[in-house]
């Protein structure tokens, strides 16, 4: 028998294992390698990476570098213009505007990651769900979806936030209930297409059941799509939170966020422009980055845009 | 290579590609796709270019219409269609160029037709735009042409939708579209490989019909032997860039010279199983990327020299139009099959 | 290698096809869709050992019947019997049983693989779902004794789909199929996406495997070159229908059904000397499954076609081991 197996094995001629084919990538196949490769690739994505990177650093460390209080008064610098002391110049009660900015980078970026990422795992399940399943329970689940999407969501989260009172939890909430419906269609329909695909048939033909179906065959094939919403959603909720402070349903003072800075001081816009503008430059910087990084790891995700 | 059949056929023909080597860039090194390919198609007649996947006949194809995207490139040789050469067109005389003189069709029809316009109107547009006819002439020239490649019905379905058309439809409306503007030269690529074996056969015969009765040439692209020996004239066939061995059909089928050739036709299976394992060839096509030194075929061949590994043969005409790229053809040529 | 009496009764037989009925509903905009009849009325068996290839063009039903014997869609009626009882009737753990002993293989072994699992968790899945053993070491050395029946690398054994070529992928979807030692292998289309030379490779372990493990094969597929050298028996498909069934070597030496004909006659054949200027070509388009013809539904394209085709559709008529259903094999 083992010269049967012997004949059987193809010579190694296609290919090489020095790994220089054109099959054979250089990752191998793993969502983080790909990752990796796309931060080497596209230098936009890296560099909006770093951005992200050091922005989380800042906000995360900033007890440990600065000297000043986001929080106390100091009347005598009142309307301080940027200078070497105060990168940003002072507020309207002499607060350092720099630091209330990296303080209200730590709220933004919660609300960024947080309920982007409870609204996804949400509408992932039930994406997944009614996708693999069909049938009522689908239905049921999306049209809960479509309620959902059809109402301004701005008007929802006011709505929720309202309701419950306001304050960073509330924001969590009304975020997480306007944005879970969009994952929930994209990964519906990701999952109605894998359940056709015939490695799906070859597992129920194997009679694994369906929850192991869902978990090790569909999920690992839409993290892909699920990495690309995430990245696409953080800044959608950051400017949804930035929005709700600005009508005043947002982060409550003394705490503070970008979008209730823009709120606070949209009155200064005239008389001292810093302090609007600095807290909208750094949505934008944030946003902006976000965004590349996701064009960057849909691209990376996607085969036709390989080489 | 270089001037065997252009002084004989290359003047007087519909296309003459010449010393073509369209290259791809990759990340990992280039691979040479089209490698060195000199093919000359005479003014009536089917050309057929067969080879496994990745041997470069889609892309030779590409080339001829200059659609090979990058990474691939067009890095030498030339492309002469009714004594223009195309490689030097700009992309504007390009898109005058497709469609007119040259037109393509493809394995899957439905990806080259628009889903959301009729098939009639697909068809008349792609004639105002190349021949600037008039509507009414267009339209009775597209019915015409529907009639002449076998659709029933022909008026009825101009005005269908692709998704309304069965495939083997859909491979006559592609067809007919690339035929209309009456092109010297119609390059059909895998035509049939999507369709039933009696469709095949209908669309194979239609190709056959319209080459005896316009003076389109037909450059068919496909990896299905069977196809080549029913309907082709002349025969390229195509290895890892390369062109290994070229013939009149009949001598192809008669006197196989090319390892490689005699191993793609004892591997089809020709009768019942009576006689146990089929013949197969070991291993698989080398990666362009890491071509084996000499012959490209060598690590896969059968009776592989040693010279085999030094240099690369050259084609060399064994016979009178049998061209083989193969310094032991006379020890290992399959001769006659049966 | 097939049994000749075809009169035995049932329980020689692996798997037992008895007028097998499915329809599919279509969803279709605001008409709220319509039934494709993809098996009508179908009944067949395969023996134990044997190869039995079931031809036809697409939309014949050959994939759904191929679905419905490995209970993976369920019959609207008829029944679907292996080894003597009944799938339908099988409760989950019975259907769990049974699994292990019929599985199937793709014709695209670019779907049929999970592109995110390992070769090792590819073939090891159904080893894992069955719990067939306790250890990750023995599950390990199984896998690698599939690879090594399948002709895969044992040195690639942590590589994803991605990295292989078509046919080394096939080779992957053929060690998973086996890793439970069935006894019925479905293959669906199993060489027609490979080229020439990779087909004649997997053909050939095919034929090695059911040497080896004496696997019964259901084969699919449309190339009739190919179903003449796997097969012992061939069963011709149109639009549903079961048209004729007979031995291969009778069948394309003597074809009795007029669409059997036309199929051969099409072929292509690779020897330029059998060119025919005028060849047998059918006619017409496929008729659709949604709303088939009366009577025998070859009759649309059939140049045979008399008063009664239309009106009646034929019965199954047995000679031997051969049967017909066409009004001219009275």
């Amino acid at each position: 028998m083992s010269s049967i197996i012997e004949e059987r094995l193809e010579p190694p001629v296609g290919i090489p294992d020095s790994g220089e084919d054109v099959i054979e990538r250089q990752d191998d196949g793993t969502i983080s390698s790909q990752l990796l490769w796309m931060l080497r690739k596209n230098k936009l994505a890296a560099f909006s990476f770093l951005v992200i990177c050091v922005i989380m650093a800042a906000a995360l460390a900033v007890p440990l570098y600065t000297p000043y209080d986001p929080n106390r008064p100091s009347l005598g610098e009142r309307f301080a213009p940027p200078s070497a002391a105060h990168w940003a110049g002072c507020d309207d009660l002499g607060r350092d505007q720099f630091v209330r900015l990296i303080y209200g980078a730590r709220i933004s970026i919660m609300i960024g990651l947080l309920p982007t990422t409870i609204s996804m795992v949400f509408g992932t399940v039930l994406g997944l769900i009614g996708g693999y399943f069909g049938g009522r329970a689908d239905f049921w689940i999306m049209r809960f979806a479509d309620v959902v999407l059809a109402f301004p969501s701005l008007l929802l989260a006011m709505v929720v936030s309202y309701t419950l009172g306001g304050g960073i939890m509330s924001i969590f909430v009304a975020l997480s209930v306007v944005s879970w419906a969009g994952t929930a269609r994209v990964i519906r329909a990701q999952t109605m297409s894998l359940r056709e695909k015939e490695f799906v048939e070859a597992a129920r033909s194997i009679g694994v059941r369906p929850g192991v179906i869902i978990f090790r065959h569909i999920l690992p094939n839409c993290v892909p799509n699920l990495i690309v919403l995430f990245t696409l959603n953080i800044p959608g909720a950051i400017l949804n939170e930035s929005s709700l402070s600005f009508l005043g349903v947002g982060a409550a003072p003394p705490s503070t966020s970008w979008g209730l800075m823009i709120y606070r001081y949209k009155t200064y816009l005239m008389s001292y422009p810093w302090l609007a503008i600095a807290p909208g430059v750094a949505i934008l910087i944030f946003v902006l980055a976000f965004n590349f990084l996701g064009d960057g790891v849909r691209d990376a995700m996607d085969p036709y845009m390989k080489d | 290579m270089g001037e065997n059949m252009g002084q004989t056929q290359g003047n007087g023909g519909a296309l003459y590609i010449k010393n073509l080597r369209t290259h791809f860039f990759t990340r990992n090194g280039v691979a040479p796709a089209v490698d060195d390919v000199t093919i000359s198609i005479p003014r009536k007649g089917i050309v057929g270019v067969v080879g496994e996947s990745g041997c470069g006949k889609s892309v030779t194809a590409l080339s001829v219409l200059r659609l090979v995207s990058s990474p691939g490139k067009i890095v030498s040789g030339s492309i002469v269609l009714d004594g223009e050469d195309l490689v030097s067109k700009s992309p504007r005389e390009m898109r005058q160029i497709r469609g007119n003189k040259v037109s393509m069709i493809f394995q899957e029809p439905m990806t080259s037709l628009n889903p959301v316009y009729t098939v009639g109107k697909q068809v008349v547009e792609a004639m105002i735009l190349h021949q600037g006819a008039g509507k009414k002439e267009a339209r009775d020239r597209a019915i015409e042409m529907f009639k002449a490649v076998g659709i029933p019905e022909a008026e009825k379905r101009f005005g269908s939708y692709p998704h309304q058309l069965s495939g083997g439809l859909r491979q006559r409306v592609m067809i007919a579209m690339a035929m209309v503007c009456r092109p010297k030269l119609m390059i059909a690529d895998e035509p049939t490989t999507a369709l039933d074996v009696t469709i095949e056969a209908q669309i194979l015969h239609q190709m056959k019909e319209l080459e005896r009765t316009t003076d389109t040439s037909i450059m068919l692209i496909t990896h299905n032997m069977g196809v080549v020996a029913e309907i082709c004239d002349y025969v390229y066939v195509m290895y890892a860039g390369r062109i290994m061995e070229q013939a009149n059909v009949f001598d192809l089928f008669d006197h196989t010279m090319h390892p490689y050739t005699t191993g793609l036709l004892n591997s089809i299976p020709r009768s019942g199983r009576g006689g146990g394992r089929l013949y197969n060839i070991k291993g698989m096509v080398p990666s362009l990327l890491n071509l084996p030194e000499g012959c490209r075929f060598r690590p896969r061949c059968e009776h592989a020299a040693p010279e085999c590994g030094k240099f690369e043969p050259e084609l060399y005409e064994a016979d009178r139009g049998h061209w083989v790229r193969c310094y032991r053809y006379r020890d290992c040529g399959g001769g006659d099959m049966e | 290698m097939s049994d000749m009496s075809a009169q035995v009764t049932n329980s020689s037989h692996l798997i037992e096809a008895e007028r097998v009925v499915k329809n599919f509903r279509v969803m279709d905009g605001l008409r709220g869709g319509h039934l494709i009849q993809a098996v009508s009325d179908v009944s067949f068996h395969i023996d134990q050992g044997e190869t039995l290839a079931m031809v036809g063009e697409s939309g014949c039903g050959k994939s759904t019947m191929g679905r419905l014997i490995l209970r993976l869609l369920v019959p609207d009626s008829g029944v679907v019997r292996f080894e003597g009882r009944d799938l339908a009737g099988m409760n989950d753990s019975e259907l769990l049983q049974t699994r292990r002993r019929m599985q199937i293989i793709f014709q695209d072994p670019y779907a049929s693989l999970n592109p995110r699992m390992s070769v090792y968790q590819i073939i090891a899945e159904p080893l894992v779902t069955h719990r067939v053993f306790k250890s990750k070491k023995e599950t390990e050395a199984r896998v690698r004794q599939l690879m090594a029946m399948a002709g895969i690398r044992p040195e690639h054994i942590n590589r994803y789909p991605h990295q292989f070529s078509g046919g080394q992928r096939q080779r992957i979807g053929i060690a998973r199929a086996i890793a439970l030692n069935p006894k019925l292998l479905v293959c669906d289309e199993p060489v027609s996406a490979l080229d020439v030379s990779i087909q004649a490779q997997i053909l050939n372990l095919l034929y090695d495997l059911q040497k080896e493990m004496g696997l019964t094969y259901l084969f699919i597929s449309h190339d009739l070159s190919v179903v003449r050298y796997v097969s012992d028996r061939v069963c011709v498909m149109f639009l549903g229908k079961v048209c004729e069934v007979g031995e291969t070597e009778e069948i394309f030496a003597n074809p009795l059904h007029p669409y059997t004909t036309f199929l051969l006659e099409a072929a292509p054949k690779p020897d330029p000397h059998m060119r025919k200027e005028k060849k047998a070509l059918l006619t017409g388009e496929m008729p659709s499954p949604v709303n088939p013809p009366d009577g025998c539904r070859f009759h649309t394209r059939c140049p045979y076609t008399m008063d009664i085709c239309r009106h009646e559709a034929p019965a199954m008529k047995r000679t031997g081991t051969r049967q017909v259903a066409c009004h001219k094999e009275g």
